[in-house]
């Protein structure tokens, strides 16, 4: 080995505290890269191979009732592949010993068939045989869930007929990956389930003989897809307009592949966001701890330039150690990031309901981490670098002079006599390095902002149920019915001993329209005086529904571009399906989904139908709930029963550990960069200050009083630092919370004192142990040789 | 050790300050032992002006390094007055260095954040009965660049920043390591001026280590060092001025 690279090895040895604090930052940012990266490919390509193998449909489309004959018509649409209609149907489920609402839907399945397109995959048992009626195959996470096994039996209602099924097989579907009832907010796996039965018997309990509700198509891909698929669904909305069609959706729209969707953008956001932050304070760190070596190092430099070694061999010396601690970051990192990466997949392969996981790991995700890690590191020391490589011999041998330090702004303001001495040193000795001391404070609050992302996303779920189930929604359950019935249903459940109030509601799919833009969704008529479905403004307040008008969602006003105010053409998508104009009177402030709301009478008017219904909101004596829940389930027009209240417990339940994990990480992340800032500056610090030090040591100043000067700074930048990372960490919240914003939901920018006091105290508490380690460095201050030294 | 408090000042000229007796040092470098003193006997009087001639490498910087409180020996006793330096604790020797000695370094060792003044200050600050700052400048011939910070000083001033920030707590001895050794002879005539006055004026009394034998014509007594050991000792029957010093 060369007598400079054994230079190389020892030097980093000497510093590997420092080393090892700098690799762990860059550990941090190469891990969370990858990590980010590699589960963002392993679920695409998972979903990719899943929906290839599995036939997942391109174009989707549901409508009350046409006859099989049509499905000819269907094909016949150019560029269109293959098509299925089928039987789809929502139904009451009667779990043994659960007395919990269960609702689900069915699917018709042909005989013996995994189905045409959107095949299921069979997890376990087997598939329904001809001629058995009551068989079924059951969603994988609903058995799971009630611990259901094939040749286990399940009661449903279909269309107001009790049903025996028998469970003959477990699936999982392309179709349901995020497996979530409508108008529901988080997968509860307990109470929504997804069913396949054969084709001739579901059609017969549902009306349906000879005839389909549903239709699912793939295109023929060797044509231009793209302007294809819209001519498609034009095609298609206009042919199952006579058939009360209720709006073809395109797959990018279907509901489960838009929540995993919305989640892979999260994950391509966190791999921008996290790393940026990672890599730039490690160029920090190292460029600080470079230039400091390459100072205390003037002469030896000197020296070697004296002996012949050239400017690059020099440069590229230090270089080597700049590479060697992002390496060693950067090894760690890979596999850091390779294990956190299989693990999420994992997490995702089980939050989704996905058959297998296929891990990816591309390579030019590592060369990308090392690449832009090794690159960025580079940038932030090749300052420092380039001024040991040019410095003239003569001059570094010769000591550096004495640093210049000015009377700081404090003190021209006068207020110097409430400064003792050691403290002027403090700010005499920030102000003479005031990017430093920025950077310092900035990187110490960059820790602290990102401890608050993981405190800021439970909070915001919080909030966001508050919001939602406490002050919007107001039901303890909504029954939702099997078609429109009329106002007099609502005297039957008011009846029903333990309900307390009853609101009827009616929900009409429509597609919405101002200028050129258009959004399908459905317009909510609700009791204008009601209790328990309230819609509030952006401070919460309740809006006053007006007779004329329709309220929408705040982020459905901005998809549409439109104020209040302005009229919005209603293309209603069932009955007679009328399009009407009618004025945007309000805007309601919501998290989740996107609506139009109106009074239920004047809805009911547009529609010319008279008093119908889609369903009632219950407000019920707990005591009485599971009465209530039976009798519910035997009313024939009752088709669902929704309680948010179990969904979201059951939600908590489920994710509470990983949310845990997640804090977990993101605290060892925040602390990483905390402690890599504190500890290596305070390193540096002292270092540069040594002499200083050791001097009043030996003027008779105590451990303690020199601490002070030292420790005293560092206080002064965490302090500093606790504030800007509060509104650093509220920018990223920020930032993050407009990324995730889609029309499934949007997470509101609520951050609690819990998550501002968790994080100043991991940023205290990285301080502290920082602190501590330098505490310990200055009882070996030398004394003896501070007399003999210069600088 | 309370008593390490009060200083022995009162007592008469001629009263012993320092009494180190048997002073052995031994430094253990790897796996070799390396002697820097070989038993030192040596009394320093009160308001005298010593200085230890010697080599590099004859021990004179360990042995006052010992005196000052920085270092303990390896075997032998220092008596400042009547109390023991080599049984203090570290606390105590820092109660030592912070209330009865005053220290001037070859390379000055100011605080490059603080002025003059504040450099000054930062001792009378935890002393217990200093002079003023401007006061102890003033006495070294500084009394017109009190605000300005080392960087704006010459090396000479910046090393009489330094004796004055040692004499400034009025300490009871002021050690000095090769003061003059990082400066030319003109300036280090000066410094030596700005020590003498002290010595005679405040009686303080001090000991200044140098290789330089031409510092040795304004002692009161030359301690000759040689491997560790006292090789001789001169008492000069008159001192030499140190305006009147060249080398």
């Amino acid at each position: 080995m060369k007598a400079l690279d054994i230079k190389l090895w020892r030097e980093l040895w000497d510093m590997r505290m420092q080393a090892l604090a700098i690799a762990m930052v860059i550990v941090s940012g190469v891990g969370i890269f990858i990590m980010s990266l590699s589960t963002l490919d392993s679920l695409y390509e998972t979903r990719e191979s899943y929906y290839r193998e599995h036939h997942f449909a391109h174009i989707f489309a549901s409508l009350k009732r046409a006859p099989l004959s049509l499905a000819k018509r269907i094909e016949e649409i150019p560029g269109v592949d293959k098509v299925e209609t089928r039987v789809v149907a929502y139904v009451n489920l009667d779990v043994e010993g659960f007395t919990d609402p269960v609702s689900g839907h069915i699917l018709s399945l042909p005989d013996n068939s995994r189905g045409l397109l959107n095949q299921i995959y069979l997890r376990s048992g087997r598939l329904i045989e001809p001629g058995h009626d009551n068989e079924i195959v059951l969603s994988e996470e609903f058995a799971r869930a009630h611990k259901l096994r094939p040749g286990d039996k399940l009661g449903a209602t279909i269309n107001g007929r009790r049903k025996k099924l028998t469970i003959v097989g477990l699936a999982l579907s392309p179709e349901y990956i995020y497996q979530i009832a409508p108008g529901a907010m988080f997968p509860d796996y307990a109470r929504y389930g997804v069913l396949w039965m054969a084709r001739q018997p579901l059609a017969t309990a549902y009306d349906m003989d000879g005839a389909f509700n549903n239709v699912t198509l793939t295109l023929d891909r060797t044509m231009g897809r793209g302007a294809n698929e819209q001519t498609v669904i034009d095609a298609l909305d206009d042919i199952l307009k006579d058939y009360g069609g209720i709006g073809t959706i395109a797959r990018k729209d279907q509901f489960s592949n838009r929540f995993l969707s919305e989640e892979l953008k999260q994950q391509r956001t966190i791999a921008t966001v996290f790393p940026v932050i990672f890599f730039g304070v490690a160029a920090f760190l190292l460029n600080v701890v470079i230039s400091r070596l390459i100072r205390l190092q003037r002469e030896e430099i000197a020296t070697l330039k004296a002996f012949g070694y050239s400017d690059l061999a020099i440069g590229l010396h230090y270089l080597k150690l700049v590479l060697m601690i992002v390496s060693i970051g950067v090894v760690i990192g890979i596999v850091a990031g390779i294990l956190m990466g299989k693990g999420m997949s994992n997490i995702y392969m089980d939050f989704y309901s996905l058959p297998y996981m296929i891990y990816v790991l591309k390579p030019q995700v590592i060369i990308a981490a090392a690449l832009i890690s090794t690159g960025v590191a580079v940038m932030g020391t090749l300052y420092a670098v380039n001024s040991a490589a040019s410095l003239p011999p003569a001059q570094a041998m010769r000591p550096e002079l004495p640093a210049k330090y000015h009377t700081t702004l404090v003190e021209r303001l006068g207020l110097q006599h409430w400064l003792s001495q050691p403290t002027r040193m403090i700010l005499r000795h920030i102000e003479r390095r005031p990017l430093k001391s920025l950077l310092t404070t900035l990187g110490i609050a960059m820790a602290c902002g990102i401890m608050m992302v993981s405190g800021f996303q439970e909070g915001a779920i919080n909030y966001m149920v508050d919001v939602q189930f406490g002050m919007s929604q107001r039901d303890d359950l909504m029954a939702i019915y099997t078609e429109p019935t009329s106002e007099r249903s609502l005297y039957s459940l008011r009846n029903v001993q333990g309900v307390e109030h009853v609101e009827g509601f009616r929900d009409v799919p429509a597609r919405l329209r101002f200028e050129h833009r258009s959004y399908r969704t459905a317009v909510n008529g609700v009791e204008p005086d009601g209790s328990l479905m309230r819609l509030l403004d952006t401070e919460l307040k309740r809006i006053e529904l007006p007779q004329g008008g329709v309220v929408l969602t705040d982020y459905l006003a901005e998809l549409l571009h439109i104020k209040t105010g302005n009229i919005l053409s209603i293309e209603v998508l069932e009955g007679s399906r009328p399009t009407v104009q009618v004025p945007v009177a309000g805007i309601a402030k919501q998290y989740l989904g996107v609506n139009a709301y109106m009074r239920l009478d004047a809805l009911n008017q547009l529609l010319k139908e008279g008093n119908a219904l889609s369903g009632a909101l219950l407000k019920v004596d707990q005591r009485y709930i599971r009465d209530i829940y039976r009798e519910l389930k035997d009313m024939p027009r009752v088709a669902g029963v929704v309680e948010h209240k179990s969904a979201i417990q059951s939600f908590y339940d489920t994710v509470a550990e990983s949310i845990l994990f997640f804090t977990f990480i993101s605290m060892l992340l925040g602390s990483s960069i905390a402690f890599g800032v504190i500890y290596n500056s305070m390193r540096i610090a002292l270092s540069e200050r040594n002499r200083e030090l050791a001097s009043l040591r030996v003027l008779g100043f105590e451990r303690g009083e020199v601490a002070y000067i030292l420790l005293g700074e560092l206080a002064l930048f965490t302090l500093l630092a606790i504030p800007l990372g509060f509104l650093i960490g509220y920018g990223l919240c920020a930032y993050l919370a407009s990324q995730f914003e889609s029309d499934l939901y949007r997470v509101p920018l609520v951050l609690s004192q819990d998550v501002y006091a968790f994080s100043a105290l991991v940023v205290l508490l990285s301080s502290i142990v920082s602190a501590i380690m330098i505490w310990r460095n200055l009882a070996h201050l030398d004394m003896v040789a501070v007399l003999k030294s210069k600088e | 050790m309370d008593e390490l408090q009060q200083p022995p000042r009162e007592s008469s000229s001629n009263a012993v300050v320092f009494h180190v007796h048997g002073v052995t040092k031994i430094y253990q470098m790897g796996e070799v032992q390396v002697p820097a003193l070989r038993g030192i006997d040596l009394d320093l009087y009160n308001g005298e002006f010593a200085v230890l001639l010697g080599a590099s490498g004859s021990g004179k910087s360990t042995l006052l390094n010992i005196l000052g409180g920085l270092d303990t020996p390896t075997e032998g006793h220092v008596l400042y007055g009547d109390r023991d330096l080599t049984r203090a604790s570290e606390k105590e020797l820092t109660a030592y260095r912070r209330y009865h000695v005053g220290f001037v370094f070859q390379f000055y060792n100011l605080i490059p954040s603080l002025t003059a003044r504040e450099n000054v200050a930062v001792v009378t600050e935890i002393a217990k009965s200093p002079m003023q700052p401007e006061d102890a400048l003033q006495l070294v011939g500084l009394g017109e660049r009190i605000h300005h910070f080392p960087a704006q000083l010459s090396g000479g001033e910046q090393q009489r920043v330094a004796i004055a920030r040692a004499i400034a707590k009025n300490p009871d001895v002021l050690l000095c390591d090769e003061p003059t050794g990082a400066l030319d002879s003109q300036t280090g005539v000066v410094v030596l001026q700005a020590l003498q006055r002290v010595n005679r004026q405040l009686g303080t009394t001090t000991a200044v280590i140098t290789h330089n034998a031409g510092i040795a014509q304004m002692a009161d007594r030359v301690i000759h060092l040689a491997d560790g050991r006292i090789s001789q000792v001169d008492i000069n029957e008159t001192r030499v001025d140190a305006s009147e010093l060249s080398w």
